[in-house]
């Protein structure tokens, strides 16, 4: 076993394998394609995590307004399997065939401009990362150019997530409404709803998961992610030494709000429909306390933290539907108060001196955590 | 768009949505004024204020029953019991929050964000189980029904004149509190300069938690003036958190008169436009214009210059 290469540190890596063999190997295997297909759908949470570590963990920009882009890249694959699925033979009762079945039900006889793209598969994958990938760019340059942060840029990101919703809404025309875009069947021609596809979608996710994993470590080890956190702690020092702080920013931002758009287009593979009530303010929010539940600092703690806290809202509210708010309400205060750098720092502060001591007992030298800062890096 | 209307109809029409507006605009007078005091003086990001509201409106709308069960002679009068219950109440609340979870979050507001969001949560839940899922409404006593015919077309809700004459009233009280008052002095000296405000024998401790009080009391006189014009039900607050919080940040934080001023201008946006588009483009317009102008002008309509 390789110790201490330099990508991964050994308890990251030791993460790294144990986090590849309970999704790989251990849930797939122990799990029916029911469960499962709920583990995919926790894991979209996790790539929102992914880039909420980044970005408000290490770059201290906390955006409440992930689930807009988490939103953006779903409703873009719904588009297209919208699209997919309503072929003319397939629409043949409706007034104008062709075209979405909520479509039809407004009095639209055409397709909007905005759809039209939607027809082909590879511009499709593309706008899933660009569409949101732009859109996060617009905000961040104008925010961030400005020098707006920390407070007034989480309040402005959820104003944003609230115009997405009330826009979605209220367009029913053109987004399916409150509803959202329901009855997909097919990915270019393999339907998606039967337990084999699921199972497929499945490993296709968690190798994409892996893949983001990876990304965001290697931002992370590079220069640029020690000068995101430079800027976090520093924001003027690191000004002065001739960086531009705003297009550091500005590119986390948009890595997240890519990562999100990820999760999305998964989320809306894994679970067959899109609708605003993933978009707005209340998921948005959710959507940071998994990360962190996880740890803020800790692209595995991200992972973890999507899916216990999303088991817990499972399982608690399949049998105590009251409790779960109690139960998730307490859960942001204690996260705040009590553990600021969640199970990560848990883990970190009382599990992994354990560990060391027991390797060091063996080896002299033990290896060192994750660079996770004291106290709490809270702004 | 106006193309249908004649000259009197469109006068007529701005008076009465103008008016509405004035609703509107007092209702986020009363919650922005909370909010600019927590937030604006005290750097908290209060996210659980719309619950501090519907506690207050709650409250009134038990007051409004025990009146009308046990002494219905005096049901004219019971609002202004209400309200004053209703502030003791949410006040009371706010207090004790201050002191068993703000206080150890001053020096990192983006935790407090994510903490009164808990909070606000476990409120909603509580209302829910205490009052049911259901909207509560609340019956108003006989003056305060009907409405004012000014001219033929234009017509005054008399329950909107008083919500209206109540705002201006607290907005007095409150401005006369924070820039007057002995008190108001030591809130301005501590979140100017803790450690000095300190120095000089003001027990800052105390004067936070007074802070945070009142800022969640006056929440609980705007749930109270909410009851006359809509009906109450537990997640009502959190449908205008964020608009409140777009009214104190568009106003200028620490700004009274900003705060007032934003209010005004984007209730009377949004009231106005409601008419002429759907209720949802209006809202997406409005909230569109705030962010565009918080994107050019940061800082707000009214900023204080101060050195940071």
């Amino acid at each position: 076993m390789i110790i201490n290469s330099r990508f991964f540190n050994r308890s990251e890596l030791i993460g790294f394998v144990a986090l590849a063999l309970l999704l790989f190997v251990i849930l797939p295997l122990s799990l029916d394609i029911f469960r499962l297909n709920l583990v995919a759908k926790y894991l979209t949470y996790a790539f929102v995590g992914i880039g909420l570590v980044l970005c408000w963990g290490y770059g201290g920009i906390l955006s409440l307004g992930q689930g807009v882009f988490f939103g953006l890249g779903g409703y873009c694959m719904a588009m297209y399997l919208k699209l997919e699925a309503s072929s003319v033979e397939n629409t043949k009762i409706q007034s104008t065939p062709g075209i979405p079945d909520f479509m039809d039900w407004n009095q639209l006889t055409q397709l909007p401009f905005f759809w039209k793209p939607f027809h082909s598969f590879p511009i499709t994958l593309i706008a899933i990362m660009l569409v949101p990938g732009i859109f996060a760019f617009i905000i961040g340059a104008a925010m961030f150019k400005r020098r707006v942060g920390g407070v007034y840029f989480a309040i402005i990101t959820q104003a944003i997530a609230a115009i997405m919703t009330i826009l979605i809404v209220g367009q029913q025309g053109y987004t399916g409404g409150i509803n959202g875009i329901t009855d997909l069947r097919t990915l270019h021609g393999w339907d998606i709803r039967t337990d084999h596809a699921k199972f497929i979608l499945y490993f296709i996710e968690v190798v994409l998961l892996f893949a983001c994993i990876i990304a965001a470590q290697f931002i992370r080890l590079t220069k640029l992610g020690r000068i995101l956190v430079a800027m976090r702690e520093q924001e003027d020092r690191v000004r002065f030494s001739g960086y531009s702080v705003a297009n550091f920013k500005i590119f986390a931002f948009c890595a997240a709000a890519i990562f999100a758009a990820i999760g999305g287009a998964m989320f809306t593979l894994e679970v067959g429909f899109m609708s605003p009530s993933f978009v707005g303010i209340v998921p948005s929010i959710e959507m940071v306390i998994y990360t962190a539940v996880g740890g803020r600092m800790s692209i595995f703690g991200a992972v973890w933290g999507s899916l216990l806290v999303n088991f817990a809202k499972t399982s608690l509210s399949e049998s105590f539907p009251q409790l779960w708010l109690f139960g998730l309400g307490a859960l942001f205060i204690a996260v705040v108060l009590a553990f600021p750098n969640g199970l990560s720092g848990i883990w970190q502060d009382y599990v992994q001196p354990h560990i060391d001591r027991l390797l060091a007992s063996r080896k002299s030298k033990p290896g060192n955590g994750f660079p996770v800062a004291d106290g709490a890096p809270a702004e | 768009m106006f193309g249908d209307y004649s000259l009197s109809d469109l006068g007529a029409i701005f008076a009465m949505q103008g008016f509405a507006g004035l609703i509107l605009f007092s209702v986020y007078v009363l919650m922005a004024l909370g909010l600019a005091i927590i937030f604006g003086q005290m750097g908290v990001i209060n996210m659980a204020h719309g619950e501090f509201m519907i506690l207050g409106a709650y409250v009134t709308w038990m007051t409004s029953s025990a009146f009308q069960q046990y002494l219905p002679a005096l049901f004219p009068g019971y609002f202004f019991v209400a309200m004053s219950l209703a502030f003791v109440a949410s006040g009371a609340l706010g207090m004790l929050v201050e002191w068993a979870l703000i206080r150890h979050l001053y020096k990192r507001p983006l935790d407090t964000l994510l903490a009164t969001w808990g909070l606000s949560l476990i409120l909603q839940q509580a209302y829910r189980s205490v009052f049911g899922a259901r909207e509560v409404g609340v019956e108003l006593p006989e003056w305060m029904m009907g409405s004012w015919q000014a001219t033929d077309a234009i017509q005054i809700p008399i329950n909107g004149m008083f919500v209206m004459g109540l705002t201006v009233l607290i907005t007095i009280v409150v401005a006369y509190v924070l820039f007057w008052s002995r008190w108001g002095r030591q809130v301005r000296a501590v979140v100017q300069n803790r450690v000095m405000a300190g120095a000089v024998g003001i027990n800052t401790e105390k004067v936070d938690r007074y802070t945070f009080g009142l800022g969640c009391g006056i929440a609980g006189i705007a749930g109270s003036a909410f009851t006359m014009i809509g009906s109450t039900g537990p997640t009502a607050g959190q449908l205008y958190i964020v608009d409140t919080f777009l009214v104190v940040v568009f106003g200028g934080a620490a700004s009274l008169v900003g705060t007032i001023a934003s209010a005004f201008t984007i209730s009377q946006a949004q009231s106005t436009m409601e008419f002429f588009l759907s209720g949802s483009m209006a809202k997406v317009l409005t909230l569109l214009a705030i962010v565009a102008i918080l994107m050019m002008r940061p800082q707000g309509l009214f900023a204080l210059k101060v050195r940071k």
